[in-house]
């Protein structure tokens, strides 16, 4: 097979089409490498060097990310030289991240704490490098003026994921990599609030964030991942069919998240993303209503409504025909309960007047 | 959709025509961008200079409701410039002749432009963009369909893939956007007048039999209304009652003074939905029903993915889920519907409906959804209709002529109004309008207008604008653009106060009963007075509980 390479990742041959990176053949074989910059929908930018990996016959390290794999290639993912050199780009990074996860909205679910657990780097380690972000002239306010995302750039290890997403993906290209001197930020064209940018809040940038560095504004306050469930489920925005994770605490909804799903593959858009505050309004119907004779709605106990609808019913179809009633099933319900409406009006009422608004 | 959302990503040629994708599919949108990067010729047709056409490699700004010209125009560039796709067309269609005959003598780019007012060699360019691309896909939406030559224009999309031959491969297609989260669901459900569950037909004896004996009734053979038609006929007097589920028509249909006439002349009328809407303050009795994060169910998405909703919170008070509520009535109308939950309603659909043969709520737990025709409990799924052949055998293409919209403009109405979505709101605002940030973003409702027509208005983004149709008139904001085509005016329909279907026509298409709201004549007049308010009149009701 011509178009198939077969090499070994940590001892496990492993069989992969042409073209795949080490990452991928790595993937293939069961073997994890850590990644910070890499993201499957975006190019390969070999940023942040966490991927590293020894190749047999290689000179140095290579980035298993954007190295492409080759035929006979022997990989390891393990060795005590990956592991130093791992280190020492997440001591730089730790180094200069400001060390609040205390109060951090991401703790828990922030790839750069889970890696320097993981490899046990404090930050403290690398000599003329003590932990303080306000010393490196990168000391940034926090960007909170729009109603959806906040923006803490001290956290930001440039790792560029949201610049590529919001370029490659969304087509906006609302921040970018700027640099002043000796510093680089990601930003927005002049520095602007995003809201003055092109951003268009869909978030996507915040759902591939490997740290803390861009977060909801939403839920701020109101729970951690670790605090909250997680509730797979389908947005009900649009057409498109994305795939969200509801998180709910204490049986509130604080958040929500984009998901893995077939139809959006992570990305989300605004709505989906922060659009979900109206579940919860006090506007919501909570009990039925029956139009009372001075006009106004007055109370009802279900059993008191569906009696009135029904003997309503009965009493206009016994004197009007069943076509004299007509009904009009949603396109925000259910698969399921279009079904029953539809099955319900023809063979309760007896009336083919069923129809929703699929032309509007 | 023929097609899958992700195809996009590696179509060589995308032409989008009648859709915002970027604001209405975001996420569909972002799939395009990546085809346009990937290299992909991106062609947009749309009246206004939204983000995809501005991304767009061919930008063709038409007047609203000239549809079908444009797209015969690039057939007859297509035809004569022998570019069509001869294989495709002798083996899986029928009717070429007729078509190209049509097309090629009556459909030059010249005479079009004067219909469309796409300048001729913009349209040749994208037909032969579009006709040498080996995948092109066709996305449209509401742009195409809203219109009372809505069938027509669909047509049209079709034999545009069809002589081409983009369609029943990966990439390519003719992909309407489905507006709302089920809509496609709702239709395969049989929410139609027609239909019975997976497009089988009430006017089939053999269908009809199926669900006769599946029931335990005797179904009724007499055709039913369209909503259109039912508020009409409440109008009349032929309907008595409705009962209504989860719409707000009082915001998203056409003409909303009749609407609301048609409402109030009824004898009864229920609506079951979540919030008081404009639609449920006019009922007899309101039912209070579950959020979609309140209740387990599937939706079908555009790409006729049925995937799994989930519970997460507890419906609030007495609120109960839809499928619950009907049960119970259904019962007391001597029809008992009952079952232990959503998974056990979808069963008896599978049995009874065989496109969705092998759908059950226990294989969809995986997350990766079943694109239906799905007949068995095998079955993997369709990505892509159409592959070796057409359902009803060959491809027909239809000769169709450009016919206008119902409504021209005159000396009293100069302009073409033309309706829309805006990313941060949906459908009748109810939901969006109550979260905090979208809200903010954009808390009411506008007009865009072409910047020279506004000078020659003498009018400036924010002045408020009086705007009048032959059915109603509002005020609103309004914001000056260059981006809009001259002569049109284009208004998002969210909004309740000052709501764009006051104005909008409720003719229909003849065929699938759309009513054109993506055009209508009206006037704009600056208002002088400070501080009028942004709300409509003409006997529209604002927020009253009381008749
Ligand atoms: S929210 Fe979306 S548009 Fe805005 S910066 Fe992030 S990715 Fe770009
Ligand atoms: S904000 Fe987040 S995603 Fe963007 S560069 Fe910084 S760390 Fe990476
Ligand atoms: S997240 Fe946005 S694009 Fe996705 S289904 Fe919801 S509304 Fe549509
Ligand atoms: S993940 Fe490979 S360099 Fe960042």
């Amino acid at each position: 097979m011509a178009d198939q390479l077969r090499l070994t990742v940590d001892g496990r041959d492993v069989l992969v089409p042409a073209g795949a990176t080490i990452l991928g053949a790595a993937e293939a074989a069961g073997v994890e490498i850590p990644t910070l910059c890499h993201h499957p929908l975006l190019k390969p930018s070999g940023a942040c060097r966490m991927c590293l990996v020894e190749v047999e016959g290689a000179r140095g390290l290579l980035t298993a990310c954007s190295t492409p794999a080759s035929g006979g290639m022997i990989v390891r993912t393990r060795t005590d030289q990956v592991v130093a050199a791992r280190r020492t780009v997440l001591e730089l990074l730790v180094s200069e991240h400001p060390l609040d996860c205390l109060t951090c909205e991401s703790t828990g679910d922030c790839r750069l704490q889970d890696y320097a657990y993981e490899y046990s780097v404090t930050g403290r380690d690398v000599a003329g490098l003590p932990n303080t972000p306000a010393a490196d002239g990168r000391q940034a306010k926090l960007d909170d003026s729009n109603p959806f995302l906040v923006r803490d750039l001290n956290k930001c290890i440039l790792c560029g994921r949201c610049v590529r997403i919001c370029h490659e993906v969304m087509g906006y290209g609302a921040i970018d990599f700027v640099s002043r001197g000796a510093t680089t930020k990601v930003t927005t064209a002049f520095d602007v609030p995003l809201e003055e940018s092109p951003c268009v809040f869909c978030g996507n940038c915040l759902t591939i964030c490997p740290t803390g560095a861009l977060q909801a504004k939403t839920g701020r306050g109101l729970g951690r991942s670790f605090q909250y469930d997680r509730v797979r489920t389908i947005c009900t925005f649009c057409g498109v069919g994305c795939s969200l994770d509801l998180h709910v605490r204490d049986g509130r909804i604080i958040g929500a998240s984009a998901a893995e799903g077939p139809a959006n593959r992570g990305l989300v858009c605004v709505k989906g993303h922060f659009g979900h505050d109206w579940i919860q309004s006090p506007d919501r119907l909570t009990t039925p209503l029956i139009r009372a004779g001075d006009g106004t709605f007055r109370r009802a106990t279900w059993d008191e409504a569906l009696d009135l609808v029904a003997s309503r019913l009965a009493e206009i179809k016994a004197a009007h025909g069943p076509d004299a009633i007509g009904g009009l099933a949603s396109a925000k319900c259910t698969n399921e309960e279009n079904y029953l409406f539809q099955r319900m009006m023809r063979a309760a009422i007896g009336t083919n007047n069923v129809d929703h608004c699929a032309r509007l | 959709m023929t097609n899958s959302n992700w195809e996009f990503e590696h179509s060589e040629a995308i032409f989008i025509i009648g859709s915002n994708t970027t604001e209405a599919h975001p996420v569909i949108g972002a799939v395009v961008e990546r085809g346009r990067q990937a290299g992909a010729t991106l062609i947009v047709a749309d009246p206004r200079q939204t983000e995809m056409a501005r991304r767009a490699d061919i930008h063709l700004q038409h007047i609203p409701g000239t549809d079908v010209a444009l797209l015969n125009a690039m057939m007859h560039v297509i035809v004569t410039e022998e570019l069509q796709n001869r294989e495709f067309i002798a083996e899986r269609t029928e009717g070429y002749a007729e078509l190209a005959g049509l097309v090629a003598k009556e459909y030059s780019p010249e005479r079009a432009e004067q219909i469309t007012g796409v300048p001729a060699g913009q349209i040749a360019a994208a037909a032969r963009a579009f006709a040498k691309a080996g995948r092109g896909a066709i996305l449209y939406s509401m742009g195409i369909t809203q219109h009372t030559t809505g069938v027509d224009n669909v047509r049209s999309i079709a034999n545009l893939a069809m002589i081409t031959g983009n369609i029943g491969r990966y990439g390519t297609g003719v992909n309407p956007l489905r507006g709302q989260s089920n809509v496609q669901g709702a239709c395969d459900m049989a929410a139609l007048p027609g239909n019975l569950p997976g497009y089988q037909l009430v006017a089939d004896a053999a269908h009809r039999a199926k669900f006769e004996n599946a029931w335990g009734v005797e179904l009724s053979t007499r055709p039913g209304m369209t909503l259109t038609e039912m508020i009409n006929a409440a109008a009349d007097g032929g309907i008595k009652a409705m009962y209504i589920m989860g719409e707000n028509p009082m915001i998203s249909d056409p003409d909303l003074n009749h609407v609301e006439e048609a409402l109030r002349s009824l004898d009864f009328l229920v609506v079951q939905d979540i919030f008081l809407t404009e639609t449920a303050r006019l009922a007899d009795v309101v039912l209070p029903a579950a959020a979609y994060a309140e209740k387990d169910g599937t939706f079908t998405n555009t790409e006729r993915r049925v995937q799994l909703l989930r519970r997460a919170v507890p419906a609030p008070g007495e609120s109960r889920a839809d499928w619950q509520i009907i049960g119970d009535l259904s019962a007391r109308l001597g029809h008992p519907l009952s079952y232990r939950g959503p998974a056990e309603i979808m069963d008896e659909i599978a049995g009874l409906t065989p496109i969705y043969g092998g759908v059950s709520h226990e294989r969809l737990a995986s997350g990766a959804g079943l694109q239906w025709p799905c007949p068995d409990r095998t079955h993997p799924g369709t990505p892509f209709l159409h592959r070796e052949r057409f359902s009803r055998g060959r491809g027909q293409f239809a000769a169709i002529s450009y016919r206008p919209a119902a409504e021209q403009t005159d000396g009293e109405y100069p302009v073409i109004l033309t309706t829309g979505r805006i990313l941060y709101h949906f459908h009748t605002g109810t939901m969006t309008r109550r979260v905090a940030g979208l809200h903010a973003t954009v808390p009411e409702g506008y007009i865009e207008i072409n910047d020279r027509d506004a000078a020659e208005m003498g009018l400036a983004s924010g002045d408020k604008v009086r705007l009048t149709s032959r059915r109603g008139s509002l005020v609103t904001v309004a914001r000056v653009l260059p981006t809009v085509l001259r002569g049109v005016a284009f208004m998002p329909f969210h909004f309740a106060e000052g709501a764009a279907n006051v104005l909008t026509n409720a003719a229909f298409d003849p065929v699938a009963k759309i009513p054109e709201l993506k055009v209508c004549a009206v006037r704009i007049e600056p208002v002088a007075a400070a501080g009028a308010p942004a709300v409509a009149d003409a006997g529209q009701t604002q927020g009253g509980g009381v008749r």
